[in-house]
């Protein structure tokens, strides 16, 4: 169990969507915009801000590590235990951009996680599912 | 993955069913009996609630004579604490939360 606590592992999201990086990578930086699809923020792309993902659930500690504009952003993601980097990558395709996101890390503390899971998560879908409502 | 999740959280979203489980994590291998000596439900309460949970894989049944014994099978909860899982879900879902953002920045 403590070897796997502390396993480095990643998550891979990655898709074709048909607009311009330019427009995306606004999307990724702007607060204003980063808030109508993840969270509110005060982030900056400045390497070294550090901000906060703030919804009711509670708050991901994050730190900006890599803006490179319109091709890639990088930044810590800590929240639940989990110890994280997460690295956005835009290349332009012949439909428009394709968009992937690794976040790549470990929990040190199972434990904590489990709480965060039990607790953090189930609470954090339903807030989703009303923002989904309201936005449609 | 998904699926997994919504069947654990549904499971262990009864407040019955989970006190039944974390006792079962306590005190181990248990009789139907015994369970429902302190549930304060009937015995075929009980047992509807422990068969939600082993179809949950949450535990498991062994038949002794007349008696059913339970017992908790803890690793169920693995994905739970797999956080990968859970972030996949969430980037996935943020993904199409983006593509609908992207769309509206058209107009």
């Amino acid at each position: 169990m403590s070897d796997a606590a502390t396993e480095t592992l990643s998550v891979v999201v990655e898709r074709e969507i048909p607009h311009p990086p330019e427009k995306i990578w606004r999307a990724l930086t702007q607060p204003h915009l980063i808030e109508e699809w993840l969270m509110k923020s005060d982030f900056k792309p400045v390497v070294g801000h550090s901000f906060n993902f703030r919804a009711d659930w509670g708050a991901v500690d994050c730190q900006v590590r890599a803006v490179e504009p319109n091709k890639t952003l990088s930044y810590t993601w800590e929240a639940h235990g989990l110890e994280s980097v997460v690295v956005w990558t835009l290349t332009p395709s012949s439909t428009g951009t394709h968009l992937r996101m690794e976040q790549t890390g470990f929990r040190p503390d199972q434990q904590q996680a489990y709480q965060g899971a039990k607790y953090g998560w189930p609470k954090f879908f339903a807030t989703l599912e009303q923002v989904l409502a309201r936005a449609e | 993955m998904p699926s997994a999740h919504d069947v654990l959280f549904r499971t262990l979203a009864d407040p019955t069913r989970r006190a039944l489980f974390e006792r079962l994590c306590r005190e181990g291998e248990t009789t139907v009996g015994a369970l429902t000596a302190r549930a304060g439900i009937s015995q075929p309460a009980v047992s509807k609630h422990l068969g939600i949970l082993k179809q949950a894989g949450l535990v498991r049944d062994r038949h002794a004579g007349r008696q059913t014994h339970y017992s908790a099978q803890v690793g169920a909860l693995a994905p739970l604490m797999d956080w990968t899982s859970q972030m996949a879900g969430f980037w996935q879902s943020r993904f199409d939360h983006l593509e609908d953002l992207l769309k509206r920045m058209d107009q």
